[in-house]
């Protein structure tokens, strides 16, 4: 079992990186498969296994030759419940999950550094960064991306690039992301808005955790959707330069907020934090919603402070596969809901008398 | 799939809606899905990406029907266009080569481009960049040539001579 599973977060989580407090994490991700082998929709098991040995023989040559130490695990090695934690974790797809038997993961001892085998494609690298950390992500991928490479033969064409399973994907193969808390763009109904503008500009946006109704706690996942013609570096400061806007107009309508309503906005996120601390009861939900509020009530420092990284680990922390990995057996929705509360309870008032 | 809402245009944005713990999916067109105001429930574009491309190739397949010569097949896995255009996979990296042809105008519908300007391995990295210095470099000529820049053309037109001169000379020369 991966140790990031048990040990208790992820890197990105710490809350260290710039513009920490509207840009949770920053992401990128670079497809690339094996040229001698079809896309894993069209290979045998005996090639996954291949291509799970040859992935795992560059990754020990990486180990050997560099500080980060990265480890191999089988998909069908792990519990169900210790792979949903991945996706919780956003280590791995949930589409992952379907590919369990051919499936790989390949995970960094902080967990900035993944490599998921044989889902779309052959291989799926990916750094995870806090805060806004879009071009030490790229350098960071762009050098893991090299170091394989001596071994693997990436799949390549000079006219369309790297060459990948989805058409959407050639070129760079690369797919940057933002994660960004915008509650006060949210509460100011200025999302329609935004979100149109970043459609136009040929972005994506989408919810934390990608299915609809998860997508609640004012987190929103940007991220570019061409990958053809455009250079990684120039396709990341779109990305780079656009979430500076919309962290501007956040910060503007914060800033709106709590001169037009500032009890209000005070009570809200009073309310939210009389909650967490005191509920007995919480559902997954619930709980995201006034995290929220309760992480908009800290960076305006109106309520007493709570580190980030408490919050950001709470977000993952309060997800149905982690608790249940933490308790250590399956659980019903009811004694999630008050597990789930007893757990925030706790992490919050660890934090009390601050 | 068309837009739900005004069923003219086609649905490319795909709308969660939690409405009293009921969750209804709507399919709009993305002008509709501004007017509605209920995007922020974007649920997972690379599923409405990936229906938007099988919704595209089936139309093109639909179009070219007859058109197109019957059995454009990948050599090397054994995949057949039709069969990728109902997935929206490919098989292998060999199917590029011989699906090229038809997969152009997907890339400008997609990346509203069809030539890679990012990344190259390192492997090819110094002939690769080179012939990609041409290309940029033949562009400015062609450019030069319109607009009556001759002396600006002759310098291009040398500057070409000499990289493609030092490229015939690389001993580790691919074909592009
Ligand atoms: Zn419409
Ligand atoms: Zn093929």
């Amino acid at each position: 079992m991966p140790g990031g599973i048990n040990h208790a977060m992820s890197k990105w989580m710490d809350g260290s990186g710039p513009e920490a407090d509207i840009v949770v994490s920053s992401r990128i991700r670079l497809a690339r498969n094996l040229t001698a082998v079809p896309f894993p929709n069209r290979q045998s098991k005996e090639q996954a296994d291949r291509v799970i040995e040859q992935v795992a023989a560059a990754v020990e040559r990486f180990n050997r030759d560099g500080p980060m130490h990265l480890t191999v695990y089988r998909l069908r090695d792990l519990t169900p419940l210790e792979r949903r934690v991945l996706v919780e974790k956003h280590l791995i797809s949930p589409q992952h999950l379907q590919s369990a038997d051919t499936g790989a993961v390949v995970v960094s001892q902080d967990e900035t550094l993944s490599i998921m085998i044989n889902e779309e494609d052959h291989l799926r690298l990916q750094v995870i960064l806090s805060g806004l950390q879009l071009e030490p992500a790229w350098e960071a991928a762009s050098r893991l991306d090299d170091a394989l490479a001596e071994t693997l033969d990436f799949a390549f064409r000079e006219d369309v690039g790297y060459l990948t399973a989805c058409p959407t994907n050639v070129g760079t193969g690369m797919r940057a992301s933002v994660m960004t808390h915008l509650p006060a763009l949210a509460m100011t109904n200025q999302l329609p808005r935004v979100v149109g503008a970043i459609m136009k500009l040929g972005l994506v946006v989408r919810g934390l955790y990608g299915e609809g109704t998860d997508a609640i706690g004012n987190m929103f996942q940007i991220s570019n959707q061409i990958t053809l013609g455009q250079s990684e570096e120039e396709i990341i400061d779109n990305l780079r330069n656009l979430t500076v806007k919309i962290l501007q107009e956040e910060r503007t309508a914060r800033e709106d907020l709590l001169h037009d309503a500032r009890y209000q906005l005070e009570d809200r996120v009073s309310r939210a934090y009389g909650l967490l601390t005191h509920a007995r009861i919480m559902s997954s939900q619930e709980a995201m919603q006034l995290l929220s509020d309760v992480r908009l009530g800290v960076d305006l420092e109106l309520i007493r402070p709570v580190p980030i990284g408490i919050l950001n680990e709470l977000l993952v922390e309060t997800r149905p596969a982690y608790l249940q990995s933490m308790a250590g057996e399956e659980l019903g929705p009811d004694e999630r809901d008050r597990r789930r509360a007893s757990l925030i309870r706790q992490r919050l008032q660890n934090r009390a008398g601050i | 799939m068309l837009c739900q809402q005004c069923r003219k245009r086609p649905a490319t944005v795909q709308i969660t809606q939690i409405t009293d713990g009921h969750k209804v999916e709507l399919h709009l067109c993305e002008e509709c899905a501004l007017k509605s105001g209920k995007l922020d429930f974007i649920s997972d574009p690379q599923v409405s990406l990936e229906n938007f491309l099988t919704g595209l190739l089936q139309s093109d397949i639909n179009a070219a029907a007859g058109a197109r010569p019957a059995g454009v097949q990948c050599q090397a896995c054994g995949m057949t266009y039709q069969e990728f255009s109902r997935t929206g996979k490919l098989g292998c990296a060999e199917c590029y080569r011989f699906f090229m042809d038809q997969l152009q105008p997907v890339f400008r519908r997609i990346h509203g481009n069809t030539r890679h300007h990012g990344k190259l391995p390192r492997r090819l990295e110094g002939a690769a960049r080179a012939r990609r210095e041409v290309q940029e470099l033949r562009e400015r000529l062609r450019r030069a040539v319109e607009a009556e820049n001759f002396e600006e053309a002759a310098a291009l037109r040398d500057e070409i001579r000499l990289l493609e001169a030092s490229l015939n000379q690389e001993p580790g020369k691919t074909g592009g």
